[in-house]
Order: structure tokens, then sequence, then C-alpha cells
């Protein structure tokens, strides 16, 4: 079954060089369809089959094609990540959104016959339906590409869209046949999948997709058949598995489930031609260089305007919190404040070090967790214990860090992925670390005889918790690691050869980057007084990774919109828009997860973008009001020169 | 100094560097020539750890390198320019300076950071100034790298890989891209260098007249292999040089 998913992704990168991890989402699309006519309005099967996987999914390729894949096709690596993730995690809940979010239990199934049984494999009949596709759409692929003319096209494009471009082929339309095919490769992997579940939910299809892409990476992101062979043999060693260890045993019970994650890390690992594969476009050379991200000039009497308002704000939030804000709204903006310190750690990671991690939720439940345990079981006061989540997160991010870091972009955050959901798997179901009932106690802090428990006094711990990090993520960024980061992002080959230790930097900014996720994970379960599992899941990670994203990865700003608009955006919308409570939710996902894709536009975040928008309209206004400021302007710049001639 | 042993480079089938031997001394101006595809760059990518021979040995100041990757290289004192511009988007000529220098003295601890210690204090930049003016290109100092014209952004690089007083400057076609009178004012910069830095140089270079003027000593490479060395009036004169630029016999 991870054979049909593996080839739709391989095809996908393959003829646009994006790694669709929306292809998950189409899938659910066409599945959700698919059991709606058959189950709700009685269709027959094959037209409603037809119908969810043609029409449905070209549809829904179309306008993704129209609105966002177009964009990213020459887009940098991160922007195509972070748009597709956000896709992957929009369209669910915007389907959820407008089809009801109800469990949908045995979703009828295609397949004809009973299945069939050699030794101790067996396979259900919609096992053999779906091996049976799946060879199929392989034996097509493998032929159009080969000996066909669009499959030529398909090839050249991804080599370079610009040379296809010059020899007079449209390559738009090239990207969107190809963009289409793997379209309804996923709707025919949904429809054919659901039944295998059992039932139809978005978040068996997102696991499926990072299982999958094991098989993806095994085939190098390149090869068909070998994506096929290597989902036969996942699932063929998911079943030896499950036939020959012990029931109930440890490795029974954490290393079955996690095992795609842990083949996918191994293959990362150990896999050779996998680094260094980032531009095979021959025309690269004569691009010019990417803009700059946006250095803004502020006008020195608007940058002490801006102070003062800043700190005329903060105390006037801090009062209100003291003496009239009712006790909800406060609760609201300390926990706001908890989870802006672990979007800090997004923020450093992305804005600051130019990686991804999307196993940012782990680092925080990893602190979450020791400062619960170091309370529970000796009395550590919590301070102690967010300091020493912070410092067991750090350790164990530099130890991931170390062997992924040199794979950059898409499989660093493949890799991080995996590494999120075999730890949510393995570690994060132990008992003696989370704790016997779903979750171990974390209290409130208490330093002397000051004692935080209220919402009220936790809010200002949390504040001072945020500020200490925040301050940290600010002398990062201006300090010699920041600068050596910053020049890493511009070249890394010639930062090396300025002397710039490039694993060093790069494992130094991930290990600060984990211990403030730990230290922001125990302060955020401290807010909730216990922490499980549930808060800290792999998924939860990757939403808090696009909404920071979204909002301003650059700034620890940014960070704190992130926050508060992650915690103050369900009760607007319920309030104040009178959306009805199940579809808060779904709305609130739908709409950061749209949201991310603005990304590939705007990378220094849309909120940021418009910031930068308004303090230059600012300037000007204040300039015409008093005349010109007295200190020296910059030189006006020039239009950037193009990089390079060709050799 | 820098003494380069019989390397060889592979890469796949093919022989891209074959037995290559080349020295520089100290303070001496080798240019190194040959056709497109000769192996000159492979050469400077082996020098500086990007890529590693097959066989042979290469030391700097009778240390060997094979061990040490790119930026401990960049520490003992080499200095390198790109054929294709590499510079840091988003900072100015005086911050790649800034960089630079820190970086070769493997300075830049994150404690220092944390106390807020990680700027940069006077003596530094006026380091960076003071190569900056030796360039000519003070006045561009505040600018951020993407406003600067081809050849500023070359004279950029060549701060940053001068910064930190390498002992060995390695540059790879400078004057690509250049038109005559930057090509002359580069010519000049490099004749500056050498005489206030005594800086040793390996110089890659497709326009004869800058290596004439700026060389002591000339290396041909034509398919990996040395067809020529000695003095520039020598090498030019020979006869296998001659074939494989112009591609005809002597006669």
């Amino acid at each position: 079954m991870y054979g049909l998913v593996a080839v739709g992704l391989v095809l996908t990168y393959k003829t646009s060089g994006v790694f669709n991890f929306a292809f998950g989402a189409q899938a659910f699309t066409s599945a959700v369809v698919f059991f709606i006519l058959v189950r709700d309005h009685n269709w027959p099967l094959v037209p409603a089959a037809f119908f969810a996987v043609i029409v449905v999914s070209i549809a829904l390729g179309l306008v993704l094609d129209r609105f966002i894949f177009r964009l990213l096709r020459t887009a940098p690596v991160l922007p195509k990540l972070v748009a597709t993730i956000g896709l992957m995690v929009g369209i669910p809940e915007t389907i959820k959104a407008i089809f009801g979010g109800a469990t949908r239990n045995a979703p009828p199934s295609l397949a004809v016959g009973d299945g069939f049984h050699l030794g101790s494999f067996s396979m259900t009949a919609d096992g053999v339906a779906t091996l049976v596709a799946t060879l199929a759409t392989v034996i097509v692929l493998t032929v159009l590409f080969q000996w066909t003319p669009i499959g030529l096209r398909m090839r050249a494009v991804v080599e370079s869209h610009r040379l296809v471009e010059l020899n007079g082929i449209n390559a738009e339309r090239v990207s969107r046949f190809s963009w289409l095919l793997s379209s309804v490769l996923a709707g025919m992997a949904g429809v054919l999948l659901a039944p295998l579940f059992s039932v139809v939910d978005s978040n068996v299809f997102t696991l499926l997709i990072v299982a999958a892409s094991a098989c993806a990476v095994f085939a190098g992101l390149s090869s068909i058949p070998l994506a096929l062979v290597g989902g036969i043999v996942l699932g063929a060693l998911q079943q030896l598995l499950a036939h020959h260890l012990p029931l109930n045993s440890v490795l029974a019970r954490n290393i079955r489930p996690s095992m795609p994650f842990i083949l996918l890390a191994v293959l990362l690992l150990v896999r050779p031609g996998l680094r260094h594969k980032d531009t095979t476009d021959p025309l690269s050379g004569v691009d010019p260089p990417p803009p700059a991200l946006a250095v803004t000039y502020m006008d020195p009497r608007l940058a002490k305007i801006n102070k003062l308002l800043f700190l005329g704000f903060v105390t006037a939030v801090c009062l209100a919190v003291i003496f009239f804000l009712p006790g909800l709204w406060v609760s609201y903006l300390a926990e706001g404040l908890a989870l802006t310190t672990i979007f800090l750690s997004i923020t450093v990671l992305v804005g600051i070090g130019g990686q991804i991690s999307l196993c940012q939720a782990s680092f925080a439940g990893l602190g979450a967790f020791t400062a619960g345990q170091l309370a529970t079981r000796w009395d550590f006061p919590l301070y102690a214990g967010i300091i020493v989540g912070a410092l067991v997160a750090a350790a164990l991010g530099a130890l991931i860090a170390l062997p992924c870091i040199r794979l950059g972009g898409l499989y660093l955050a493949l890799g991080t992925l995996a590494f999120a959901l075999m730890l949510q798997n393995t570690l994060f179901v132990e008992e003696w670390l989370t704790g016997s009932e779903g979750g171990v106690d974390v209290p409130r802090p208490l330093i002397g005889s000051i004692d935080f428990a209220n919402d009220r006094a936790f809010f200002f711990f949390a504040f001072a918790v945020f500020a200490i990090c925040g301050y940290a993520v600010v002398l990062l960024r201006r300090g010699t690691t920041g600068q050596y980061l910053a020049a890493l992002r511009g070249s890394e080959v010639a930062a090396a050869a300025v002397g710039i230790n490039p694993i060093r930097a790069k494992v130094t900014v991930f290990a600060v980057s984990a211990a403030i996720a730990g230290a922001g994970g125990a302060l955020y379960a401290s807010y909730l007084e216990t922490a499980r599992p549930d808060d800290f899941n792999a998924i939860q990670g990757l939403f808090w990774v696009l909404l920071v994203v979204t909002l301003g990865p650059r700034t620890v700003d940014g960070a704190l919109n992130a926050g508060m608009a992650f915690v103050l955006l369900p009760p607007l919308l319920a309030d104040i828009f009178h959306v009805p409570s199940d579809l808060v939710v779904p709305i609130q996902f739908a709409l950061f997860g749209f949201g991310a894709v603005t990304f590939a536009r705007h990378q220094e975040g849309i909120v940021e973008y418009r910031k930068r928008a308004s303090i230059e309209k600012f300037n000007a206004r204040l300039t015409r009001w008093f005349g010109p400021a007295k200190t020296k302007e910059p030189a006006a710049a020039p239009p950037p020169a193009p990089a390079a001639a060709g050799r | 100094m820098l003494d380069v042993q019989e390397v060889t480079v592979r890469f796949g089938g093919i022989n891209a560097l074959t037995d290559v031997s080349l020295q520089v001394g100290a303070g001496e101006a080798v240019g190194l020539v040959g056709p497109n595809g000769a192996g000159k760059t492979t050469l400077f990518n082996c020098l500086l750890g990007i890529v590693r021979p097959n066989s042979g040995r290469i030391s700097f100041d009778g240390r060997d390198l094979a061990r040490l990757p790119t930026y401990r290289r960049a520490r003992l004192g080499i200095g390198r320019t790109f054929q294709r511009v590499e510079l840091f988007a988003g900072m100015t000529a005086r911050e790649h300076l800034l960089v630079a220098e820190r970086s070769r003295r493997g300075d830049g601890s994150l404690l220092k950071d944390m106390l807020n210690k990680g700027r940069p204090s006077a003596p530094e930049i006026s380091i960076a100034d003071e190569t900056l003016a030796l360039l000519g290109i003070e006045e561009h100092a505040e600018q951020p790298v993407e406003a600067l014209t081809l050849g500023q952004s070359r004279l950029v690089e060549l701060g940053r890989a001068l910064v930190g007083d390498p002992r060995l400057l390695l540059l790879d076609e400078p004057s690509s891209g250049l038109d005559v009178t930057e090509t002359l004012a580069l010519a000049k910069v490099l004749a500056d260098v050498r005489a206030h830095r005594g800086t040793a140089i390996l110089l890659v270079e497709h326009d004869l007249d800058l290596v004439r003027r700026a060389v002591d000593r000339l290396h041909v490479l034509d398919f990996g292999r040395t067809i020529a060395t000695g003095s520039c009036a020598e090498v030019l004169r020979h006869e296998a040089v001659i074939i494989a630029y112009l591609g005809v016999s002597a006669q």
C-alpha cells in the first residue's frame, strides 16, 4: 500500500521538483468524496469512483496549480516545503469544515473476492486491488516517460524549465500535465487505500505520506519502479515483524508502528548520493541573485516613537493584567506567552539558521516531561525543571543535528519529521516518562515565597521566561554565530573558504533552538499543569512551524504574533464571528495552513512584509511633516547587478 | 610553501587531473593557465578540500592537508575567490570582511554572543576598513553587496579573502566579466597587495595580459596534465602550449 503513494511522490518530485506533502491531503479529498457519494447518496461504486478519482482530483489539481504550484516551481526549497506542508494541513481541515468532521467508518471498497494467502503472507481483496492498480500505474508511467514525446518533455522540464522554453516548448503546459497526472494518482490512492484503514481520516493519510516517503527516498526520489519495490519491501517487513515479534513486548508495541519512520531515518543517513544535489539547472548561473531579504531603513524619529509606544504597550498590558482584564483573557495571554517561547525556537532555526526542523514539538515535549518528572519524583522547583528540560532538549537536539544537518533542505525536513513520529511512537508512550494516565503533572512555579499559581501571577512568570529567551534570540542574531549563519545562508562554500565551520555553526543553532523549545515546552506544560503526549505530537509541531513561518520567522515579534494568534483566534472566531464551535478548529487550521502558502511569495512572513510597507509609509510621512531626518541617509541603492557572467 | 605532489582526481571514468605537481613559494605569484576544462578549478577545489584527490599529496608549510576540512585550511592562511561570485546576500561589504576576519581567527563562541560581546570591536573595524581602502572600495563599505557592480563584487570577494592576512591567495578567473578598465584596475590592486602584504598568489586566468602583469611564473594544464612550466616568456613560446591554445601545430 506504500507503493502507490511512493510512486505518486516520486512522480511529482520528478516532474516539478516539489516534494508534495499535500499528496495525502489530495488523496483524503477523493476518499471523502467517494465515501459521501456511495454511503450518503447511494451512487453505484464505479461511477462514484470515476467521479472521485478523475473529476474531483483534476478539479482540485487545476485549482492548486493555478494558485499555488505555478508559483512554486521555480521557488527555493524552503518555500516549496512550507507551502506543501501548509496544504497538507489546510486541505483536510477545509474538507472537514465543508462536509463535517464526523468520523467515517468502513469506507466502501472497489475490491471483489476474498483476497489470497501464501504461507505466512496474507492479502485482503483490497490489498490485491491496490497491488494491481499500482503495478498498472507503474507500467503506464514507465512507458510514458521512456517512449512518448510528452514524457521526454516532462523529463526535460525538470532538468531546466528555462532551457526547455528556449527550445520552443511550453514548459508551463508540460508541468501542468504532469501535475494533473499526479493529482489523479493521489485520488486513486485515496479511493483504493481508504478501505485498508477501515476509517477515512486525514491523520492516517498524513502518516502514510511520511511512511511512503521512506520508499520514495529509497528510490532516490527519481526511479518509479524502485519506489514500487521500496513500497512492497516496506509492507512485507511490517507484516513479518507483526508475525515474528512477541506480542506485547516493548519491541512489538513500540517498534512496529514506528518502523517506517526508523527506516526513513536510516535511509536518509546511509543512502549515498543524497547530498549536494541542489541545483542541476545549467542556466542557474545566469540568474540574478535572489532578492535580498529587505533591510528596513527606519527614520530615527520613527524608531524613537516606536520604542516609546512599545514600552507603553507592554506597561499597559501588564497593568491591564493586574487590574481589570477578565480572568479568561489573562489566561489566554499567559498561554500565548508560553507558546511564543516554544515558537522562538522556530524563529532561531528558520529565521536565523536557515534550516527547517519539523520536530520542535518533540523537543518541547521532552522539556515538559523532564520538568514534570523532576517535579513529581524529586520535588524540583519548576524553574530548575525548565533549565534542566532545556538542557536535555539541547543535548538531544545536538545529537540529532549531527547526522542530519549535512543533508539540508528537503531531507532535513523529512528526517526531523521521521524522528518526531518515531519519538512519538516509542519514547512518548513509555509510562516512566509520560506518566500513567496519559500525562504527568507539572506544577506552577514557586520561587522562594512568591507563588505563581494563579493565572495573573503566572502571566508575569511566563513573560519573564519569554523575555529571557527573546533576548537570547536577539543576541544570537546580532552576535558572531548569527553572522556566521547569515554567511552560510549566502554561500556555504564561500563561508567555509573564509574559515567558518559550517557543521559547528548549524549544530549550535539547532541545539540552541532545541533548548528554547524545551524551556518553552516546560513552561507551556506548567500553564496546563500537566504534560500530555498529545500536546506535543508531531502533527501539532508541523502546525506550529507553519504558523511561525507564515507570520514572520525572522523576528521575535513574529513569534509573539504567532503565539497570540494561536490562542486568540479560536475565541475570536467563536465570540465575534459566531462560528459554530465544531467548526472553529478546522477553520483555524485551514486559515493558517493556506496562510503558509503566502510564504512562497513573502519569505520574511506576511506580517513582516506588511510591517515593512507601513514603516516606509511612516518614514515618508514624517519627512513630509518635519523635513528630512538629520542623520545621514544611506546612499540610494542602484538596482542589483547580474550575479555573474557565464563561464 | 604550497607543495602539490602528483595529484590525480577522477570523476567517474574521466581523469580531471593526472599527476599534477606544483609549487608556490612564499610571496611568489604563479599563473595557472590552460583551456577550459583543463582542470584548473578542480585543482583549486583540491587545494581547499572541496574535492578530495584520488591520489597524491598536498601540503602547506610542510603540513599535510589531506585530512583537513575546508574551514581549517582557510584558517591556516589560504584565501580564495570564486569564478562565479559567491557573496553573502544581505550583508554589507564591511560585514563581509568582518565575518571573514573573525572566522579566520576561529573566534565566535556562543557564550560571548550571549554576554552581548559579539559585536565588532574598534580594532576589527579598522582592519576591515584598511583592506577596503587598499582595494579602493571604501566608499561602498555600508552598501549591501546586491547593490554593487560585478567589478566591485569581485573586489569585495578579494577583500574577504585577504582580510585575515592569508599567506596564499587563490584567485579563480578574477577578470571574467570585467571590462578593460576594470581589469587594469584589478592588475594594479594585485600588484599593491603583493607589495604591501607579501601574499603569495596562485592565479587562474584566461586574460594573458593580466597574467603577464601579475605573475612571475606560469604553469600550463591541458586535459588534466601539466604541459609546461617556467617563466612567462619561456612558456608562451612553448610548442605544446601554442597547440593547446590555438589548436594547430607550431609550424
